[in-house]
């Protein structure tokens, strides 16, 4: 099943195209990665997905309903939640704090039944606390649910942005560039939380720019080049395609190997 | 943790209770009675300032502007009207709830400066809609003689201790109001939007809109006190709405401390103390009060209650923070959300809020857009 | 029509004055990042000071603004140091309550020395111009003439001194100027500086038109505020262009509508751009 369907999606700045005539369909249960070099649209790519801007041209549906002109409230309440490049996290807050927040796109209850503590509250409120913690322990970062975001390290600090995203219990989550940070060492054990999610019923489309890492996880590759798409197929496809190794993979694949 | 061991509502409740016995000491005196009346009155207001600076980390100067609108709505209403002081009040609270909503739809789409920028134009127009329009508002005579709220023949609101517990009853009820929105989701929706709007968003926050009802909430409270403070005066003048009585309420928010349960309460009561020591010279009052504001937001912007839950949260989280590390072996065999143990932990945090760091603001992730 | 070129020409001199008080405050806008609300108090503060040396010292008009210029070009220095640099690091509402407490203080102090009640400023400059059949009080002229020097000196002293310049990189980028080795402080005092200088400037040629108060900075820094919004927050043109329209929608609709209206044109527009654009028309996209 396609969740994800963008169709000539476009975005023009001024009179500079950062993302233009993209095609992707994201299917369900999936991996789906998007590479390219800096300034190739990714993040654009996911800002427009998100809703946070609005699109020039084309549209985006997901699963089947249009959302092109959605709100990120409104794209986030529909099951499409987001992690930043930057660790964004509220730095003042503990973790589990930071992941309860994920939890307001899920609460129903307002001001009257906060002051008349009713049922519906008490109920929320418990839910909201055992899906709050339910993400942090998939993330593996229960243990530190009563630290200061702020005082915990880089990586706690991305499995925790990667929790507060499940809390919203999203079907497809948009990870940019999750591992960025991490010690190479540790990259693998993030590797296998962000495997996971799909067998959590949480699809995944991400950008990243560990090209191991990428070719070990994705099922499809979108390869953007100035904001058009430059290849789309699996890792092994794109890993011969020689616009691919021309425009972007040759430095970084001899690097790494 | 049971809430009554909890030291931070433990000091709120002393705080209420203190101030409720004070008539005990003060009946006989009516000025001293009616000084602490008007405190609670302005410690409404400030209850309001507290939902939209406080959580929400708006800066609002309209707040003695939407007093200003409590007020003259009762006194025109129950004077020039003869209308009774329940009625007057219902519609004057009303009145500003409508106003302030319809403000909050231009102030929602607005942020940081441009908010601050837009609502002192708010409370400028409100300010010069008052003392301007004569026919209506009396301009500078003002309204005399406002009404005593009826008792029904049961109470006797002219009593100064009567209308102190009437005051006093209206404050609990914001006192609470604040302290359940905070532990509640609304209250974690607009703290969110405080440390940063754009990561609000990306969580799916309904950033506007929690403004506008922000907004429109500290409005009411306004209104609220205003409109009480207007009965316990009985006489008001255009010095009601001013930008100095949204000063005051900046002042007093500081002195107590933003974004927390108490602050408003004990900094108005603190602040009106201070004011009756300037008695003499309240016209050159501000020579030295505005040094003091400048001086509080560099060097305690957290105000009494920040400080002092600051260091309550500080010692309560490292303590949590090392148990939750030391049980995370049973915590990862029977799972959080069957475990007894859970229950406790969820009542601490969520009593707890995203309480610390009141008044400071987290970075904004617009790194993101510059790519 | 002689009524309207009059109109056109108090227009034009009110919007002398508004540009002088608006691009200092946009220019402290750009530079600290800081919407000043303390600068309507800072102008109120140039009038009074210009006041008590023109009329009780007795030195002449121009002198009177000039000796006022320089003594609150050290206030708003002082206010840089004292009240803003302390703050650079505090979330943006900090700053905003200082300026405020900054603004009563200037507001009581002016009233402990002079007085709450209104003061009239008697000019040396009388007489009148005919131009196109209308009337047009000389001080008018003189306003509009200083106004234009002011902000052509303003243009040189950006363009081409060290300081200037400095003040326009920092403007433009923050961060790159620092990397360049421009001493941000030391600029953020001289703009702020500047920003009062030229406040007291507009303070003191108006003066003789409006009544002084301690109160008379308010409404000022409503209109200096909607226009710098008009105009974009930190853009130099657009607070002399947003100036120059303010003051002569205000005359006109004064005119030819009501003067009540007149008063709440500012407000209009303020509303009207933040209603469309909530972060201001012409927003430079540095800003994000």
């Amino acid at each position: 099943m396609t969740m994800l369907e963008i169709r000539d999606l476009g975005k023009r700045f001024g009179g500079l195209d950062a993302v233009k005539d993209v095609n992707l369909d994201v299917e369900a249960g999936q991996i789906t990665a998007v590479i390219g070099p800096n300034g190739a649209g990714k993040s654009t790519l996911f800002n427009l997905v998100h809703g946070f801007y609005r699109p020039t041209a084309g549209t985006i549906s997901f699963k089947g309903e249009d959302i092109t002109h959605s709100s990120p409230h409104r794209t986030v309440a529909g099951g499409i939640a987001r992690t930043f490049q930057t660790t964004n996290l509220f730095d003042d807050s503990t973790l589990l704090e930071n992941v309860l927040a994920g939890r307001i796109v899920r609460s129903k209850s307002n001001v009257f039944d906060a002051v008349f503590h009713t049922p519906r509250h008490r109920r929320e409120s418990r839910i909201n606390e055992d899906k709050a913690m339910e993400a942090l322990e998939s993330c593996g970062v229960a243990e530190y649910r009563h630290d200061l975001a702020s005082n915990v390290p880089q990586e706690v600090q991305k499995r925790t942005a990667v929790a507060m995203a499940l809390a919203t219990e999203p079907e497809l989550l948009l990870l940019d560039e999750p591992a960025g940070g991490i010690p190479e060492e540790e990259t693998v054990d993030f590797g296998n939380l962000i495997r996971s999610l799909p067998q959590r019923g949480v699809s995944v489309l991400l950008v990243e720019h560990k090209m191991t890492m990428i070719m070990d996880l994705a099922d499809t590759i979108l390869v953007l080049d100035h904001g058009q798409k430059l290849a789309l197929g699996a890792p092994a496809e794109i890993q011969t395609n020689p616009d691919v190794i021309r425009a972007y993979l040759g430095s970084t694949a001899q690097e790494e190997n | 943790m049971n809430p009554m061991k909890n030291p931070r509502i433990i000091g709120t409740i002393a705080v209420i209770i203190l101030l409720g016995l004070t008539p005990l000491a003060f009946a006989q005196e009516n000025y001293a009675m009616r000084v602490i009346t008007v405190g609670m009155c302005a410690a409404i207001a400030v209850y309001g300032l507290n939902i939209i600076l406080g959580f929400t980390g708006q800066l609002n100067l309209a707040q003695g502007g939407f007093f200003g609108i409590g007020a003259y709505g009762v006194g025109l209403l129950t004077t020039d009207y003869d209308w009774s002081f329940w009625a007057a009040f219902v519609v004057s609270v009303i009145g500003t709830a409508v106003i302030g909503y319809l403000c909050g739809l231009i102030a929602l789409r607005t942020k940081d400066e441009y908010f601050a920028i837009f609502t002192m134009a708010i409370g400028f127009i409100i300010f010069l809609v008052i003392s301007r329009w004569e026919p209506v508002t009396h301009a500078h005579s003002g309204v005399n003689n406002v009404k005593f709220p009826e008792g029904g023949g049961l109470i006797d609101f002219e009593s100064p201790v009567a209308m102190f517990y009437l005051v006093f009853a209206i404050l609990l009820i914001c006192v609470y109001t604040t302290y359940a929105i905070r532990r509640s989701s609304v209250g974690r929706t607009l703290l969110t939007i405080r440390t940063s709007e754009d990561l609000a968003d990306a969580i799916g926050v309904r950033v506007g809109f929690s403004k506008q009802l922000a907004f429109a909430a500290s409005a009411v409270f306004g209104g609220v006190g205003g409109g009480l403070y207007a009965t316990v005066v009985g006489f008001i003048g255009p010095d009601a709405a001013s930008i100095d009585k949204t000063f005051e309420f900046l002042m007093f928010i500081l002195v107590g401390g933003m974004g927390t349960v108490a602050g408003p309460l004990l900094g108005s009561m603190i602040v009106t103390f201070l004011f009756e020591l300037f008695q003499d010279f309240q016209a050159y009052r501000f020579i030295v009060l505005g040094p003091i504001i400048v001086a509080l937001v560099i060097f305690a912007p957290r105000g009494i209650v920040g400080y002092l839950g600051g260091f309550v949260d500080r010692r309560n989280r490292r303590r949590r923070a090392e148990e939750a590390r030391g049980a995370d072996d049973d915590l990862d065999s029977t799972g959080a959300s069957t475990s007894g143990g859970t229950g406790d932990h969820r009542a601490r945090n969520v009593a707890d809020g995203i309480e610390s760091g009141a008044g400071r603001t987290g970075g904004t992730p617009s790194s993101e857009e510059t790519k | 029509m002689t009524l309207f070129i009059q109109q056109l020409f108090n227009g034009l001199a009110l919007g002398g004055v508004y540009c002088l008080a608006a691009i200092g405050l946009t220019l402290v806008f750009g530079v600290l990042r800081i919407p000043n609300l303390a600068h309507g108090a800072l102008y109120m503060l140039g009038a009074y000071i210009t006041y008590f040396f023109l009329t009780t010292v007795g030195v002449p008009y121009i002198a009177a603004i000039g000796i006022a210029a320089i003594m609150l070009f050290i206030v708003g220095v002082g206010l840089e140091r004292l009240v803003f640099h302390p703050l650079r690091n505090s979330p943006h509402t900090h700053h905003m309550i200082a300026a405020v407490g900054a603004m009563f203080f200037f507001q009581a102090l002016a009233q402990a020395i002079w007085g709450a009640d209104f003061r009239r400023m008697d000019t040396p400059i009388t007489g009148e111009l005919r131009i196109l059949g209308a009337e047009i009080s000389a001080q008018r002229i003189v306003i509009i003439v200083t106004a234009v020097i002011v902000l052509a000196l303003l243009a040189l002293f950006i363009k081409r001194s060290i300081h200037g310049q400095t003040i326009e990189a920092i403007e433009q980028d923050r961060v790159g100027a620092s990397l360049v080795g421009i001493n941000p402080s030391m600029v953020s005092m001289l703009t702020l500086g500047l920003s009062a200088l030229l406040a007291t400037i507009a303070a003191g040629l108006v003066a003789p038109i409006n009544l002084l108060s301690p109160t008379m900075g308010d409404a000022l820094n409503l209109k200096v505020f909607a226009i710098i919004i008009l105009g974009g927050l930190g853009s130099l043109p657009g607070a002399i262009v947003g100036g120059f329209a303010l003051a002569i929608a205000e005359t006109m609709t004064a005119t030819y509508i009501s003067s009540a209206v007149g008063e709440a044109v500012a407000f209009i527009v303020l509303v009207a751009v933040l209603a469309i654009k909530p972060n201001g028309l012409f927003t430079k996209a540095v800003q994000r």
